[in-house]
Formats: structure tokens, C-alpha cells, sequence
């Protein structure tokens, strides 16, 4: 009986505390573009590949949470300034490693996924090189 | 090495491959419901310089809060909170206790209306000595602080020296009084 009781309390609590988010108004450029097309299209491409911190599989650029939204408005005000895209990539992998990134970088940890391809290609090639030499021979 | 592979005359083992990769991935989805995957984000910034910054004050009661209140030659936590955040409420008490040992606390609230903030603290106490807002995250941004609450242990020079993330637990009070203690060689 207690225990139903409290699954009703946490089903009624429950919505509460989803909605449990700030009622400030988004950061200036969170939605706004950039004035200069140049500009808006290079913040864009970079909001693209930076993943937002809270929702783990959205980048910044679709993410509605409002965090993203912050980040949104710092890589525009940091375009708008002249900033290199990937300098503000650094800044942010300085903060949060390689998690926020969405652009892959050969790492110690990750260069076996640029070097398995290749060398998948070279025993493809070797295999078929022995095969179409052996149809010859035949 | 025989190219006319016969799948008729492929060995009696093979038979149960299909099934022990299926009992492989049941072990797999089952390791991975039983430890879920540690979804926080760790600060990269440990042992590096609290970034620069200056808050205005966001309640009032206290006064704002800049990079150089860190560097006072005495160790203070740094909260990460806000007003709007429900595990911040729950955190409040113990912040209120860590403060009674002896820690200095200060304050950021992220995204937050001062009435909102003033109201949270006359309802949960208030352990900041001071609080500074961070109206659009870049602060938090800036210390590689991903969500609330986050509580960073900054040393006497204004370096940060351990990050928890989430609400600090009953049972970890000795720890981060540990953390500060550690902060001040």
C-alpha cells in the first residue's frame, strides 16, 4: 500500500522535475544568426560538429537544451570576433577532451580506426592479386 | 591453402558459431545494462588556472564574484547551482554542513533571475560568502563544467584542483573536506 503510494507520489512528482529547467531568455545569437552570411556559414559548419554537452547525441546546431544554446551564442560572438573555427574547437577540447568534438583526430586511442581500413585494403589486395594470378596459372 | 571452400565440408565446429555469437552479444547487452556507461563529462581543466572572469552579483545578499576572490591564498569551493535546478535544493543542506567544518563556499548561478535566486536561498539557507552570475554559461563553459551542480576545489593560487560532478552526498562530506585540506599544500 506505502509502496503504491509512493510510486503514485513519484509518477505525479516525476513531470515536475522534467520540467525542472531556467526561465531566462535564450543567450543573444542562441537562435540569432550572424549579420554577415560569411561569418553565419562558418559558425554553422563548426556548430555542426561540436556535440552538446547534456542531450549525448545532438550537436549543438540541433540541440535545444540550454547549454547549447550558450555555446551556441560563444561560437558566434567568437567567429563574429575573427576567431579561427578550430581554435575554438581547441578552446573547447581543452575543456571537455575529445567528447565534445564530433570531428575525429588520430589519437594514441583512436588511430587503429584510420589504420584498419587501409590495412583491410592491402590484405584485400594481396588476396585478389593471388586469386586472379591463380585463374591465370588455370 | 585450398581455394573451393565446401560449406558441407566445413568443420563439425563451425555448427555452433551462430551460437556463440549470439550468447557473445547477450553477455555484452547484459555487462552493459549491468554497469551502465559513465555518461559525465570530466572537466579537462584540473591543475589548470581558474580562467579569468567577473560576475556580477546574483542575489542580494552577496556580493559578485571574480577570478581573483580564488587566489586569497586559502582553498574555497566553488559551486556550480542554480535556483531552477532541483538537486541544488537537495545539495543545500549538505553545503550548509560542509560550511560548519569550516569550508569557504562561493557561487555561481547559471541562468538564473535574481528573485528566483534570493527566494532559493531564504528557503535553503545560504552557505556562499559570495555568488556570481553566469547568465549565459560562460563561465561554466570556460571551466569545463558541464551541467549543475558541479562543485570545483580551487586552491589559495587560483588553481583548480578536483571536480565532482552532481550533488555532494551526506557520506562525501569527508571527502571534499579531504579535497580542500589537499588543496592548501
Amino acid at each position: 500500500m506505502i509502496r503504491a503510494a509512493v510510486c503514485a507520489l513519484a509518477l505525479v512528482a516525476a513531470p515536475v522535475v522534467a520540467l525542472a529547467d531556467d526561465t531566462m531568455p535564450p543567450a543573444p545569437y542562441a537562435y540569432r544568426q550572424l549579420d554577415d552570411p560569411v561569418k553565419e556559414a562558418k559558425a554553422q559548419k563548426l556548430m555542426e560538429t561540436l556535440r552538446c554537452l547534456v542531450c549525448q547525441s545532438q550537436s549543438i546546431a540541433d540541440s535545444d537544451a540550454p547549454i547549447a544554446g550558450d555555446m551556441r551564442n560563444q561560437v558566434r560572438l567568437r567567429i563574429n570576433a575573427g576567431e579561427d573555427p578550430e581554435a575554438i574547437r581547441q578552446w573547447l577540447i581543452q575543456r571537455y577532451g575529445d567528447y565534445v568534438s564530433y570531428a575525429p583526430r588520430v589519437t594514441a586511442s583512436t588511430w587503429p580506426l584510420f589504420a584498419v581500413p587501409g590495412g583491410l585494403i592491402v590484405v584485400a589486395a594481396a588476396v585478389m592479386r593471388r586469386r586472379l594470378a591463380k585463374r591465370k596459372n588455370a | 591453402m585450398s581455394n573451393e571452400v565446401n560449406p558441407a565440408k566445413a568443420p563439425r565446429w563451425t555448427l555452433w558459431l551462430p551460437l556463440a555469437l549470439f550468447l557473445g552479444f547477450v553477455v555484452l547487452v547484459a555487462a552493459g545494462l549491468m554497469h551502465p556507461r559513465d555518461t559525465d563529462i570530466d572537466s579537462q581543466m584540473i591543475g589548470k588556472p581558474l580562467p579569468a572572469f567577473s560576475l556580477r552579483a546574483a542575489s542580494d545578499g552577496r556580493d559578485g564574484l571574480s577570478t581573483s576572490d580564488f587566489r586569497q591564498g586559502k582553498p574555497h569551493l566553488l559551486n556550480i547551482f542554480a535556483s531552477w535546478c532541483v538537486p541544488c535544493g537537495v545539495e543545500a543542506p549538505v553545503l550548509a554542513q560542509l560550511q560548519r567544518q569550516g569550508a569557504i563556499i562561493d557561487g555561481i548561478a547559471i541562468r538564473d533571475h535574481k528573485a528566483d535566486l534570493n527566494a532559493f536561498l531564504a528557503k535553503n539557507g545560504n552557505p556562499y560568502q559570495k555568488i556570481g552570475a553566469d547568465d549565459v554559461s560562460a563561465v561554466q563553459l570556460a571551466i569545463g563544467s558541464s551541467g549543475v551542480p558541479e562543485t570545483f576545489v580551487i586552491d589559495g593560487k587560483g588553481i583548480i584542483r578536483y571536480q565532482h560532478i552532481g550533488d555532494i552526498r551526506y557520506e562525501e562530506i569527508p571527502m571534499m573536506m579531504q579535497k580542500l585540506k589537499d588543496a592548501e599544500s
